[in-house]
């Protein structure tokens, strides 16, 4: 795949209105984020990988990056921002605030809550828990906008990250590399 | 008609839905979200609106004359109605829907039902103006300059 710097931002839309989901789609479209658009906080978590019955951190070996399970399909899917509406059937954006904080491998993912309700004590809860910005809706341009330092801050320290990492990585593999090679030669 | 008399009453009416008050600012970010990645943009929101609009007001007619009345479902459908009014720029619907959850907040029936008329009215109306509109743009769209 190309350079993490090149790569497109992934933007995890949830709203369970069908014009609201458009107009967010087309609103991130036009700012070049990649987008997926679901209807709950409960089918956003399961994109994600995190649901109830698997522990938070358990499937995925990177922050902001889940595999799904073998029987589903093999595929990285990376999410760089979760945009929500505040008021949704059953979990409510401000619920799945809570659970993407509160989940050891998503905490870092930004989030985002839109709402058509201008209630500062909701306002001031969702930030306080940890929402980046709170939009009023109808969401626009201007908006928008506003994800790009909290989209760029994200990458940059998952560059921070992989760095670490893989020095980490190639520490513990030199040593072994022969010892490897020459076990695989023995199976066949 | 040439393609420049038609895209000047185009321009005509969708000039008088905002001074008439059918539309407000939204409507132009909507315009301004299309361009050629997206052509129909507009034309394709406003049809899913529509297509919600009918789902919401069934919903509602069965909710007021289906025995005693549930306000707080009621209060659901017409905040999912106000937002996708309020979404594509529809002053008026949405104008009415806020004075119909006045009524639900305070378990007015007789209020709930007189609005609901109100919000039917404006919405067929608004729902025709743009119907019409939307035909205008795309005969503008195909017509030759003469």
């Amino acid at each position: 795949m190309g350079m993490a710097t090149e790569a497109q931002f992934h933007v995890l839309a949830v709203d369970d209105s069908l014009i609201d989901r458009k107009l967010i789609e087309r609103l991130l479209k036009t700012s070049s984020y990649h987008v997926t658009a679901v209807d709950s906080g409960s089918k956003a978590l399961e994109f994600l990988g995190l649901n109830g019955s698997h522990e938070d951190g358990q499937r995925n070996p990177s922050p902001a990056s889940v595999s799904l399970d073998e029987d589903q399909h093999q595929q990285d899917v990376e999410v760089n921002l979760i945009i929500t509406d505040y008021c949704m059937p059953g979990m409510t954006g401000y619920d799945l605030l809570r659970r993407i904080k509160g989940s050891s491998s998503f905490k870092d993912i930004p989030v985002v809550i839109m709402s058509s309700e201008n209630i500062p004590s909701r306002i001031n809860r969702c930030l306080e828990d940890g929402a980046e910005e709170f939009f009023l809706k109808p969401v626009q341009l201007s908006d928008v906008n506003k994800l790009r330092p909290h989209l760029m801050k994200g990458r940059s320290k998952e560059m921070q990250q992989n760095i670490s990492k893989r020095k980490g990585m190639e520490e513990i593999l030199t040593p072994d590399r022969t010892r490897t090679r020459y076990n695989e030669l023995e199976v066949v | 008609m040439g393609r420049n008399r038609l895209q000047h009453q185009v321009a005509c009416m969708r000039r008088s839905l905002f001074d008439q008050g059918f539309l407000d600012e939204q409507f132009i970010q909507l315009e301004e979200l299309q361009d050629d990645a997206s052509p129909n943009f507009v034309q394709e929101i406003v049809t899913l609106f529509y297509t919600d609009s009918a789902r919401l007001i069934q919903n509602i007619e069965q909710a007021l004359n289906n025995g005693p009345i549930d306000f707080s479902k009621l209060d659901d459908y017409m905040h999912q109605f106000k937002g996708s009014s309020s979404s594509i720029g529809a002053k008026k619907v949405t104008d009415e829907c806020k004075v119909f959850r006045e009524y639900c907040s305070a378990e007015n029936a007789q209020g709930c039902i007189r609005t609901f008329q109100q919000v039917k009215q404006e919405y067929a109306i608004l729902r025709r103006k743009l119907e019409v509109y939307f035909q205008m743009v795309r005969q503008a769209d195909v017509a030759h300059t003469p």
